[in-house]
């Protein structure tokens, strides 16, 4: 194998700016779907351990068709299929404004939601039930319950699996390339297409997602280490993936 | 707005057949990629745990960092890189179904290799020692003793990792190679009806991923209390 190595091309010419403008993209997309992402999960994971089985079933339904189909499949049906059930003014709108981007922080949130609520359902789960009983004792309404003891102390318990969760919805925004989004994976492409140079730039966009992972990885430990809840902690809290 | 099921009666076939078992002229498959990629990556998987486990650190290193570097690289990424790869070392170009299944392979590896390392460490240290002291060699010991009581732990996780390999060989249809994704594209480009394809692959997918779950918590509880991992509830 020989190959002439050319690192220059990464920062010559305009290159270095699609690089750029990728990851902007990519911390954007990952970004707002991550807000999303947390909101509902949040809401469906709650809903979960709700006292009202109709509410459970709700959740749980959604849960379970979101996370068992493939991120893939959505974006493609959030991007080509849904806007043929739209009326055709709303589809003209769309095809003017750039449906890529807004498609993928749908896909992203809603499939990442889902995975989510597993992790927050796993967390509130594990807190102590006396808890739960000792807050309603106490004058709290269920609700308040939840918002006031179970959900904060919940958040803080599930750090290290959530963490997990970001960095695989920060990773999966990558497939974002297929429906057309300028996204990091997709100027590494872009970069390769144009320059032939593909290892110089396959490595320039590996190494970009390995520190971002790794950068937030770290942080989060931080985090987490100066949120820990004394004596709470050691029960543990698993997630399934 | 107007929906035409009709084509999935005229395409479910096609789908199914071609797409989901790769029987077909085109070859390929979602479970033909997903089967010996999950048998090839557990191999590697138990090579790459154990290693991680080592004593000597020149073994344990290369190990971790393998796992890290994988695990911080989306995986669409090392596709990309394998069908880059593959042709420079090998000097041809392989089918696209060598790529897929070798990017796979390599890395749900890392994953893998996790999941063993966890399983090995939650067999209690006395096993390690009574088998030491009876006489096997560290080798007989990991092949006899340790590894048949990991492996009953790791079952569950295991199969939850099949369903993660499962719906992510959809990622192969990127670099065109036939699955249930790329059959789907096909037929939902050549019938100009995304909608009532993209929802009809989401619902077969579902089946099968769901049936899959299903089983894995069954077979979790069949266990017994002991082996069974402490589920949050």
């Amino acid at each position: 194998m020989t190959y002439d190595f050319q690192w220059s091309i990464l920062w010559t010419g305009e290159n270095g700016r699609w690089l750029l403008e990728g990851l902007w993209t990519t911390i954007r997309l990952s970004a707002l779907s991550w807000i999303f992402a947390c909101g509902l999960g949040i809401l469906s994971g709650a809903l979960r351990t709700a006292p009202l089985w109709p509410l459970r079933a709700l959740a749980t339904c959604y849960v379970e068709f979101f996370r068992n189909v493939p991120l893939l499949v959505w974006l493609f049906f959030w991007y080509f299929g849904a806007p043929q059930a739209l009326p055709h003014p709303a589809q003209d709108w769309l095809n003017l404004h750039g449906p890529e981007f807004w498609s993928a922080v749908v896909a992203l949130s809603v499939y990442h939601g889902a995975r989510m609520s597993e992790v927050i359902r796993a967390g509130i789960q594990s807190v102590p039930k006396t808890l739960f009983e000792a807050s309603v004792a106490t004058g709290l309404s269920v609700g308040q319950a939840y918002r006031l003891i179970l959900i904060p102390i919940a958040l803080r318990l599930i750090i290290p699996p959530a963490t997990n969760e970001s960095l695989n919805l920060l990773k999966n925004s990558s497939l974002a390339l297929t429906i057309g989004v300028a996204e990091l994976t997709f100027m590494t492409r872009q970069i390769e297409t144009y320059t032939a140079r593909a290892f110089e730039a396959l490595t320039a966009g590996t190494l970009i997602y390995l520190v971002l992972c790794l950068t937030i990885a770290s942080v989060m430990a931080q985090v987490e280490r100066s949120l820990r809840i004394p004596g709470l902690i050691a029960r543990g809290v698993r997630s399934e993936s | 707005m107007s929906f035409d099921w009709g084509i999935i009666a005229g395409n479910w076939k096609f789908l199914l057949l071609q797409g989901l078992f790769g029987i077909g002229s085109f070859g390929g498959g979602t479970l033909r990629l997903a089967i010996p990629a999950m048998v090839l990556g557990s191999i590697l998987g138990v090579v790459i745990g154990l290693c991680r486990l080592a004593h000597r650190r020149w073994i344990s290193y290369p190990a971790v960092l393998y796992v890290e570097i994988f695990r911080g690289v989306p995986l669409v990424m090392v596709i990309f890189w394998f069908w880059f790869l593959i042709p420079q070392i090998t000097g041809q170009r392989l089918p696209d179904y060598s790529v897929a299944l070798a990017a796979f392979v390599v890395f749900e590896a890392a994953y893998l290799g996790e999941i063993v390392r966890a399983g090995v460490q939650t067999v209690p240290r006395g096993q390690v020692d009574a088998a030491l002291a009876s006489g096997l060699t560290y080798g007989e010991m990991m092949l006899h003793v340790i590894l048949p009581q990991a492996i009953r732990n790791m079952i569950p996780s295991l199969v939850t990792q099949f369903i993660v390999l499962f719906k992510d060989t959809s990622l192969a249809s990127i670099i065109g190679m036939m699955e249930l994704t790329k059959a789907a594209q096909i037929v939902s480009q050549r019938e100009i009806r995304p909608f009532e394809m993209y929802l009809f692959l989401a619902v077969v997918y579902w089946i099968c991923a769901y049936s899959m779950s299903r089983f894995s918590r069954r077979l979790e509880g069949k266990m017994s209390p002991e082996q069974a991992p402490a589920r949050a509830h």
